[in-house]
C-alpha cells in the first residue's frame, strides 16, 4: 500500500513516499510564504516516484501547524457565540472569562448563558428552556456569526442538552457551524468550553486549509483520499478534520514521535526531537505519544483535552553559547542559523558550531571554529547532555533505563551516552520523521467519561465499546481495532460507585 | 484591626492554600477566577485580625461542600455562598460580624473571602483545621467540643436547608452530607455560628496570612529560578522527606471518600528507597519502605520538584517528579483531643501518633 506523508512545519514541509514499510522517497523543501507552494513542490517530487500507475497512491497523510499558529498569533480567527447551557450555575463565570484580552478580541464573541445542564448522574440540572435557545440564535444570526460553540454542565456524561441546543440553532441558522465541547472535552466545563470555542475560532480556517490541500492534490493528480494528522498520533478524514481544528493542534511533534517509533522499530522508548530553537521530549508508549492527563495552555487559553505530553526544553541548533562562560541558552538565533552562527559566517556562537568544532557533524566552514579551545568544547558538550539528561529524567516513568531516540534536523547535538538512557538511537531519515509519522498513522477512537451504577467490570467493557464504536465512525476497520489504554479513577464523594474512566482504541484506516 | 487584603495577594494566598490542602480541598482555579472578578468589579474585602473580634460577635463559618469534580462541572457562584450566610443569619436572627472558611486548604480557603465581597463583610485571618480535612467533626471547634448546629445549606434550585440539630459533630456531618449528595454532590454552606470568644478560643489564627506568605514565597522563588520546594521548607520550618517518581496511584472510593495510595521511587539521595503515601482525600500517612515517617496532624504536602506547586490526591499521577515534605501542625491538633479527632486512628490506621517534628 502507497501512502504520502506531509509534514507542514513552520521552517521546513517534508513529504515521503512509502510503499508498506519502505521508504521510496522523501524531500524537505521550505516552507512558503503561501504554505502551498511548499506543498506542491513537495508533492510534485515525491509522487514522481509512484512508478506503474496500477499502483497508484492510496492515501496522503497531512499533518499542519495552520491551526496553532492562528491562535498563536492572533490571526486568521473568526467571531464566534457562545452559548453556555449552565443556569443557574457558573453565572459569575461566564465563558472565555479566563482568556487572554487580546484572543478575546481576535474572536470578539457573543455570548449567552441558559437554563439547562445537567448532573453528574444524567439527572437535569434545571430544565432547558428551548425558548432561551432561539432567542440566542436568533441574535447571533442577526449579528452575521455563523460559529457556534455549545457547552452545558457533565455534557460528556449526558450530550442531551447540546444535541438538542444545535437542532435549535440550526433551524435558525441553517448554515450555522457547530461545535458541540462534549465531543472534543472531557470533564472541567471551563476547559472544555475553551476547546470548544477555540475550535470554533478555526471553522473558516480548517475548511479553507483542507481546501487548498485538496486542490494542491488535484494539480499533482494525486486523487487518494487524504487526512489530517492529530495529536494523539492518527488521522481523520480531511473533511472530518476540517471541523475541528483543534485536534490537529499538536500533531508536528506527535508526527515526529511516531515517525522515531516507526524507524527504529521501538514502540516503547523516550523521543528527544530536536529543532532550531527548542526541543521537545516525549514518551512513546505502544507505539503512540504518551498523553497529558493535566491541564495543557495553547495560545494562553487553559484546556483539557487528547494532546500529548510534552517537555520543551530551550535547546536546538540555534541555541546561543555563550563564550566566555559557556552558558548555553535560553536564547537562540532561530531560523538565522544559517547566517549568524559562525560556521555560516556569522558571529554568533551557537550550539551547532560546536557541535562542528566537536567533530560530531560537519556542516559549514569547519576552519571559522578551529580557534576554540578544545576543553570549552568538551565542557560545552558535557553541559548539554546534562541538561537533556535532566529533561530526560523528568519525563521517563521507568526507573529501568530506556532508549532515547533523536530525531529532527539538531538531532547530531544529542550525546552519545545520557544518563539514564540504555541507549541514544539515531536513524536515517531522521529528519523526515515528522513525515513518516504522518504517513504510518492509523485511526483512533476514545471514550472519557463517568460511568455510575455498574461494576469496574461493566464500565470498563461499555467504554471499550463506546471507544470502538468511535474509532469505527472515524473511519476505522473493526477487525484492526486494538485497545491502546484504559484508565480508570473512583470519584470521591460520589454515591453509586461512580469512576471515570477512559479508554483509547487504535485500528488501522478501512479502505473501501 | 480591619486591613484590606490586596488584589496582588490573590495568586498567592490560592497558591499558598492547594500547598496547604495537603493534597485536598480542591484546586482554588474557579474560586480564584471568582474573586479575581469580583475585585474587578470594584469590590474589596477586609481582612480582620480574630482578637479585635468582641467576645459576642458573631462569626459566619463558610465552606463549599462536595466532591471536587462536581465543582469542576458546576462552577461556583459566590452568590450562593452568600445566601448560605443569609440563611443563617435570617434563621439565628443575629447580623454577622465577619466570616471565617472553616479550612484554609485548597478551594475553601477562599470561600470566606467570596461570601464577604458579596455582603461587604471582614474576613476573620482564622480557620478552624489550619489544613483540609473531609469531614466536619475534624475541625478545630469539634475538637474543642463547642455547639455544631445550626447548618445552612444552599443549592443553586433555590432549595434551602437548615439542620436545626444534631445529636454530635459526627450526625452533622452524616445528616448535611446526605443533603449535599442529593443536591447533586456540591452546595455551599454555612457551619454553626461562632461568636468572637469561640474563634478568639478555638480558630486557628493567621492563618490567610500564614498561605498567602507561603504562596508568595513559592511564587518568588520560581521568578528568581531559585528551589520552590526548598523556599517552601525554609520559609515553614519544614523538612524535606523523600525525592522521587510516583510510580503508581491506587485509588478507590469507599465511604463517600477517595482513598487510595501513591507510590513514589526515590532518586538521588532516596535511591533506593520507596515511599508510599495512603490517603483519604488528603494524605494521611508517609510510609518509607514500609514504615511509617510522617502522620496526619502532621501536614504531609506533595510538591512538583520543579515548580513548587501541589499536587492533589486526585490529580496525582505515574510519573511525575514529586518532593514529599512535612510541614508543622498547628498545636490544638496534635493536643490528645487533636489526636483523637484528627490522628491517624481517625483514618483507620494502627499507628500511634509521633510527630516528624518531635
Amino acid at each position: 500500500m502507497k501512502r504520502i506523508g506531509i509534514d507542514v512545519g513552520g521552517t521546513n514541509t517534508d513529504a515521503v513516499l512509502i510503499d508498506g514499510e519502505t521508504i521510496l522517497s522523501s524531500i524537505k523543501v521550505p516552507t512558503t510564504q503561501d504554505v502551498m507552494s511548499g506543498v506542491k513542490a513537495a508533492l510534485a517530487h515525491v509522487s514522481g516516484f509512484v512508478g506503474p500507475s496500477d499502483r497508484a497512491i492510496d492515501a496522503v497523510m497531512i499533518g499542519t501547524t495552520h491551526f496553532t499558529n492562528a491562535v498563536v498569533e492572533r490571526a486568521r480567527l473568526e467571531r464566534v457565540a457562545a452559548i453556555r447551557i449552565a443556569l443557574p450555575t457558573g453565572g459569575s463565570l461566564p465563558p472565555m472569562c479566563d482568556w487572554p484580552d487580546d484572543l478575546r478580541a481576535a474572536v470578539d464573541p457573543m455570548i449567552f448563558m441558559v437554563h439547562g445542564g445537567h448532573e453528574y448522574d444524567g439527572s437535569p440540572l434545571v430544565p432547558m428552556i428551548p425558548d432561551e435557545i432561539r432567542e440566542a440564535a436568533m441574535k447571533i444570526r442577526d449579528a452575521g456569526i455563523t460559529s457556534v460553540a455549545i457547552s452545558a454542565t457533565f455534557s460528556p456524561l449526558t450530550t442531551e442538552c447540546e444535541v438538542v441546543a444545535a437542532e435549535i440553532v440550526r433551524s435558525v441558522i441553517p448554515n450555522a457551524k457547530i461545535t458541540l465541547s462534549h465531543t472534543l472535552g472531557r470533564i472541567g466545563l471551563l476547559e472544555r468550553e475553551n476547546v470548544a470555542l477555540l475550535n470554533a475560532a478555526l471553522q473558516s480556517l480548517g475548511k479553507t486549509t483542507v481546501q487548498a490541500f485538496s486542490d494542491a492534490l488535484r494539480e499533482a493528480d494525486v486523487t487518494a483520499p487524504f487526512y489530517l494528522t492529530q495529536n494523539d498520533g492518527t488521522v481523520a478524514l480531511a473533511d472530518v478534520a476540517a471541523s475541528n481544528p483543534v485536534h490537529s493542534f499538536a500533531s508536528g511533534p506527535t508526527n515526529s514521535m511516531r515517525g522515531a517509533a516507526f524507524l527504529t522499530g521501538l514502540t516503547d522508548a523516550m523521543v528527544i526531537d530536536v529543532g532550531g530553537t527548542t526541543s521537545d521530549i516525549g514518551c512513546l508508549v505502544g507505539g503512540f505519544p504518551r498523553e497529558a492527563n493535566n491541564i495543557v495552555h495553547i495560545g494562553g487559553v487553559r484546556t483539557l483535552f487528547r494532546m500529548p505530553d510534552l517537555l520543551p526544553i530551550a535547546l536546538g541548533g540555534g541555541t546561543i553559547v555563550d563564550p566566555e562562560t559557556g552558558k548555553i541558552g535560553p536564547r537562540s538565533v532561530g531560523y538565522r542559523i544559517l547566517t549568524e552562527a559562525r560556521v555560516f559566517g556569522g558571529k554568533t556562537l551557537t550550539t551547532s558550531d560546536i557541535a562542528v568544532a566537536a567533530g560530531l557533524i560537519d556542516m559549514g566552514d569547519r576552519d571559522r571554529v578551529k580557534d576554540l579551545d578544545p576543553a570549552f568544547v568538551q565542557a560545552s558538550l558535557e553541559r548539554l547532555g546534562t541538561m537533556v539528561a535532566d529533561s530526560f529524567d523528568r519525563m521517563k516513568t521507568s526507573a529501568d533505563d530506556v532508549s532515547l531516540i533523536a530525531v529532527g534536523g539538531g538531532a547530531f547535538l544529542i550525546p552519545e551516552r545520557i544518563t539514564g538512557a540504555s541507549e541514544v538511537l539515531r536513524v536515517e531519515n531522521a529528519g523526515v520523521a515528522n513525515a513518516l509519522g504522518a504517513a504510518m498513522a492509523q485511526v483512533s477512537g476514545e471514550v472519557d467519561r463517568v460511568f455510575s451504577g455498574l461494576s469496574r467490570d461493566e464500565a470498563l467493557a461499555k467504554a471499550e465499546t463506546e471507544a470502538q464504536d468511535a474509532a469505527v465512525a472515524s473511519g476505522a476497520s473493526r477487525q484492526s481495532l486494538k485497545t491502546l489504554e484504559v484508565e480508570d479513577i473512583p470519584i470521591a464523594y460520589l454515591p453509586g460507585g461512580a469512576r471515570r474512566v477512559r479508554v483509547r482504541v487504535i485500528g488501522d484506516i478501512a479502505f473501501v | 484591626m480591619l486591613q484590606e487584603f490586596a488584589e496582588e495577594n490573590i495568586e498567592p494566598l490560592a497558591t499558598g492554600a492547594w500547598i496547604l490542602g495537603t493534597g485536598g480541598g480542591g484546586n482554588p482555579y474557579i474560586s480564584t477566577l471568582n474573586l479575581r472578578r469580583l475585585y474587578a468589579e470594584g469590590r474589596r474585602v477586609q481582612l480582620m485580625d480574630p482578637m479585635a473580634l468582641e467576645d459576642d460577635d458573631m462569626v459566619a463559618v463558610v465552606s463549599k461542600m462536595g466532591a471536587p469534580l462536581v465543582g469542576q462541572e458546576r462552577l461556583g457562584d459566590p452568590a450562593h455562598l452568600a445566601r448560605a450566610v443569609e440563611v443563617m443569619e435570617d434563621y439565628i436572627g443575629k447580623p454577622f460580624r465577619a466570616i471565617m472558611s472553616v479550612e484554609i486548604g485548597g478551594s475553601n480557603a477562599l470561600s470566606s473571602f467570596l461570601a464577604a465581597a458579596m455582603l461587604g463583610r471582614p474576613v476573620v485571618n482564622a480557620d478552624a483545621m489550619g489544613r483540609a480535612y473531609p469531614e466536619a467533626q475534624m475541625t478545630s471547634f469539634a475538637i474543642g467540643n463547642l455547639p455544631m448546629f445550626p447548618l445552612s445549606l444552599v443549592d443553586v434550585r433555590d432549595n434551602e436547608v437548615i439542620v436545626t440539630r444534631a445529636a454530635s459533630w459526627k450526625w452533622m456531618e452524616r445528616i448535611s452530607r446526605k443533603v449535599c449528595t442529593e443536591v447533586g454532590s456540591t452546595a455551599a454552606t454555612c457551619k454553626a455560628p461562632r461568636t468572637g470568644r469561640e474563634v478568639k478560643d478555638w480558630g486557628i489564627h493567621y492563618t490567610v496570612t500564614k498561605a498567602v506568605e507561603l504562596g508568595r514565597t513559592v511564587i518568588e522563588a520560581r521568578a528568581r529560578h531559585d528551589d520552590p520546594v526548598k523556599a517552601v521548607l525554609d520559609h515553614e520550618g519544614g523538612k524535606q522527606l523523600f525525592l522521587g517518581k510516583v510510580i503508581d496511584v491506587a485509588r478507590e472510593t469507599t465511604g463517600g471518600f477517595l482513598r487510595g495510595s501513591t507510590l513514589i521511587e526515590g532518586i538521588d539521595a532516596d535511591k533506593g528507597s520507596r515511599m508510599e503515601l495512603g490517603f483519604q482525600n488528603e494524605w494521611a500517612v508517609a510510609f518509607r519502605d514500609g514504615q511509617p515517617v510522617a502522620m496526619t496532624p502532621d501536614l504531609i504536602c506533595l510538591l512538583d520538584t520543579i515548580s513548587g506547586s501541589a499536587i492533589g490526591t486526585e490529580s496525582v499521577r505515574y510519573g511525575q517528579r514529586v518532593t514529599v515534605v512535612a510541614l508543622p501542625a498547628p498545636e490544638l491538633l496534635t493536643s490528645p483531643a487533636g489526636i483523637a479527632a484528627v490522628g491517624p486512628k481517625a483514618f483507620g490506621y494502627d499507628i500511634d501518633f509521633t510527630s516528624v517534628f518531635s
